[in-house]
């Protein structure tokens, strides 16, 4: 057991701290929930791409660099660590390119996955519609056949990005089969946001900030080439992927490593020593960022010895949303009477990067399947305990 | 990097768990807890056998370590039987031992190490910052000590009140963090005790507790005993993290066997949502605080200098998981779980003690904030 890199790997995270340094701009961008912040994000999404950065384990021919998890892991480090700007792409490198990986065909990779690592395609995601939240498979938008494609039609919320995005992702019910369970029939379709037929409304998050949106489709045409994996099958599509969400893959340990070791630094700076409770709490969450950091390094070691990801992804959700709330709350408290600053205000601390990240982790209990479910689904697949949302 | 254990270390840590499994644990710790040893002593011997203690103990002394990754594993195992004894005591002395060899002074390592390693001795110690207590005085051969200076020799006999505080002032300055004000530290110096004072009982039985009484100075180099004493105490911290790990996981099997099986309202207490989702949360408490454990073994296998604050990460996260771990137990075993009768009591009051044994959540904390030195 060690924590040793190798010297490649060294070799790597210099070459990563070196063009970071060069490149990150000093002045951070304006947040990706605004028109104008969104197109600050897609710029630096270009820089990224410039140099190879956007996609570090995607194959080269893609505008990867085809390293492995564990030097993904050491990238964000230093990415986080040198203050660069959020990744407004993340939902389609996070997302939807380990799906177009395990199943889309060659023409939809070389046709979707350059465009996305550089930022000149941005992607929403729409998974949830209004009956249909964590319960992903009782969804009832509609995909119909036509010829050449499909249909699309129905109502998806909550999707994030797709204010300001270009192109939406989701599954569709398009095999109308009544014996057979939910999720069965469904299939996963790529979309344009501003394709005929699809009407955006933006929903303010809790600051009003436009950060996810409405999507009303009304006949709109997808043809067969942007249909992912096997029509009727979309689910099985959805699912091989979405540990991805829950996993690391969405929140890389360090984003809060470098979360918590800002936070460390303001209460050095500003706390009253004196103030123990204070410190106990700011050492915790410190503690819980390191602890996230190990089981990532913990989860790399063991994929990369040919393991398989069973049900961790969902402890691992749980641990980093309540860590980005706790790492958030004890920073507005550290804050004192700045704490409540609107990252939009002039005085607000560090630009407001701690109201908007409070902000934006208020929702990490509640996407990418809430928090409850995903303790049940840890009682039921790794403890073994009954199936059943009996009251009590 | 391979932050996994290897085949080796997976196969040590299943041939240790077969073996107590075997050996009717529970008995030989209720027995323990009643002052009868006979059963405990016959586990330690198994254990000596096993290799267990040889781990903290350099080859030059008869042992095959320090190893602090095979410790991780054979300490969270003896944690999950709720082993009695002074293990983690035994392997704290031979790591000050140890450093004072290190130091120059070999002799009270080559007269008690191979006896360590051999399980002919059980030792064990107090240290500034772990409390008056030392943990089955009345079963060791070697009671060390560790003091600050002159100045608190009276105070800390056998038996007497060190000022009624309970907050063992000597105790702060070997394990402060740096925001904790603690006095000009004097040099420390090592006695190996000559009794103890009566035995007190803990939360948990089976944990005996004494206070060492004053007996004759090893007199050795301030320097030396600081830093062999300061190394000693991440051990126990550390083999205590890992013991609180199995301490939790025992916690957690158990638990979730009982509520499997135990029927309520027409159906199992397991299938209740707010059961799972107690237990979902201790399940991953425990998944994220054994990379704690194992990445504070890799520091102190690589002597890092950021050793300690990695120790104290989990030393204050593995003990509050287990803490958690056993609240929900008790919990979710209702009144059954509450009697002394049941095993789970085993467990329940180990995971209160290792608590503060060795220093306080609040202790270890301040100190982990170090990991995040500019």
């Amino acid at each position: 057991m060690d924590l040793d890199l190798t010297p490649g790997q060294e070799a790597f995270r210099a070459e990563a701290r070196a063009w970071l340094a060069a490149h990150v701009p000093p002045v951070p961008p304006r947040s990706l929930e605004t028109r104008e912040g969104f197109a600050e994000h897609r710029a630096w999404e270009r820089t990224l791409a410039a140099g190879r950065w956007s996609a570090v384990t995607w194959p080269e021919e893609y505008g990867g660099r085809g390293r492995s998890l564990l030097e993904w892991l050491v990238f964000e480090e230093e990415y986080h660590a040198a203050g660069a700007p959020a990744r407004v792409s993340q939902n389609g490198v996070c997302l939807l390119a380990p799906a177009l990986f395990a199943h889309g065909t060659e023409e939809q990779r070389a046709r979707l996955l350059p465009p996305m690592a550089s930022g000149a395609t941005v992607w929403a995601q729409a998974w949830s519609e209004p009956e249909a939240g964590s319960d992903l498979a009782s969804l009832r938008s509609v995909a119909v056949r036509e010829r050449g494609g499909w249909l699309l039609r129905g109502q998806k919320t909550w999707s994030s990005r797709a204010a300001f995005a270009d192109r939406a992702f989701g599954l569709f019910r398009s095999h109308a089969d009544p014996g057979r369970p939910p999720h069965h029939g469904l299939t996963y379709a790529m979309f344009p946001l501003d394709a005929p037929g699809v009407t955006v409304r933006p929903l303010g998050r809790l600051d009003g900030k436009p950060a996810f949106a409405e999507l009303f489709l009304d006949d709109v045409f997808v043809p067969d080439a942007d249909v992912l994996g096997e029509p009727g099958r979309g689910w099985r599509v959805a699912m091989s992927t979405a540990g991805d969400e829950r996993g690391l893959t969405l929140r890389s340990p360090g984003r809060f490593l470098a979360a918590a070791r800002r936070l460390v630094a303001l209460w050095r700076e500003t706390a009253d020593p004196a103030d123990t409770a204070l410190r106990d709490r700011v050492a915790d969450v410190a503690v819980r960022a390191r602890a996230y950091q190990l089981y990532g390094y913990g989860v790399a070691a063991r994929l990369a010895a040919g393991g398989a990801l069973g049900a961790e992804p969902s402890m691992n959700k749980l641990f980093w949303s309540e860590l980005d709330l706790a790492l958030h709350e004890t920073a507005l408290d550290l804050l004192g009477p700045y704490g409540e600053l609107a990252d939009t205000a002039g005085d607000a601390p560090e630009g407001g990067r701690w109201a908007d990240g409070y902000t934006f982790a208020l929702a990490g209990p509640l996407y990418a399947g809430t928090n409850e479910i995903q303790r049940d689904i840890v009682a039921e697949r790794v403890l073994g305990l009954p199936k059943g949302r009996g009251g009590g | 990097m391979r932050f996994l254990l290897d085949d080796e270390q997976v196969a040590f840590g299943r041939a240790l768990d077969r073996m107590l499994t075997a050996a009717g644990t529970p008995g030989a710790v209720r027995a323990w807890a009643r002052g009868e040893h006979g059963p405990g002593l016959t586990l330690w011997r198994r254990l000596a056998e096993a290799g267990v203690f040889g781990l903290a103990v350099p080859e030059a002394y008869g042992g095959v370590g320090p190893l602090p990754v095979e410790l991780a594993v054979a300490y969270e195992r003896l944690g999950r039987h709720a082993v009695p004894g002074p293990v983690v005591e035994t392997a704290a002395v031979a790591a000050l031992l140890s450093r004072l060899a290190d130091a120059g002074e070999p002799g009270p390592a080559a007269e008690w190490l191979p006896r360590v390693c051999a399980g002919e001795a059980r030792l064990t110690l107090t240290l500034p910052g772990g409390g008056p207590y030392a943990l089955d005085a009345d079963v060791c051969d070697g009671v060390f000590v560790v003091r600050e200076g002159a100045a608190d020799e009276a105070a800390e006999g056998a038996g007497a009140d060190s000022g009624g505080t309970g907050r063992t002032p000597a105790s702060r300055p070997l394990r402060r963090g740096r925001l904790l004000p603690a006095p000009p530290p004097r040099p420390p110096r090592l006695f190996l005790a000559g009794g103890h004072g009566p035995v007190q009982g803990s939360v948990d039985p089976a944990r005996r507790l004494a206070r060492p009484v004053p007996g004759r100075e090893l007199p050795l180099p301030g320097a030396a005993v600081r830093a062999a004493a300061a190394h000693a105490a991440d051990l126990a911290a550390f083999a205590c993290a890992a013991q609180a790990l199995g301490v939790g996981r025992a916690l957690l099997e158990r638990t979730v066997a009982y509520v499997g099986a135990r029927t309520q309202f027409g159906s199992p207490v397991g299938a209740f949502q707010a059961v799972k989702h107690r237990l979902a949360d201790t399940r991953t408490g425990l998944e994220f605080a054994r990379p704690l454990v194992h990445g504070a073994a890799v520091a102190l296998a690589a002597g890092a200098p950021g050793a300690a604050a990695e120790v104290a990460a989990a030393k204050a996260t593995a003990c509050d998981v287990a803490y958690a771990a056993a609240r929900t137990a008790l919990q979710l075993h209702g009144a059954i779980g509450y009697t002394a009768e049941y095993d789970l009591s085993l467990w329940i009051g180990k995971a209160r003690a290792l608590r503060s044994a060795w220093g306080s959540p609040a202790d270890f904390r301040a100190l982990a904030l170090d990991l995040f030195r500019e």
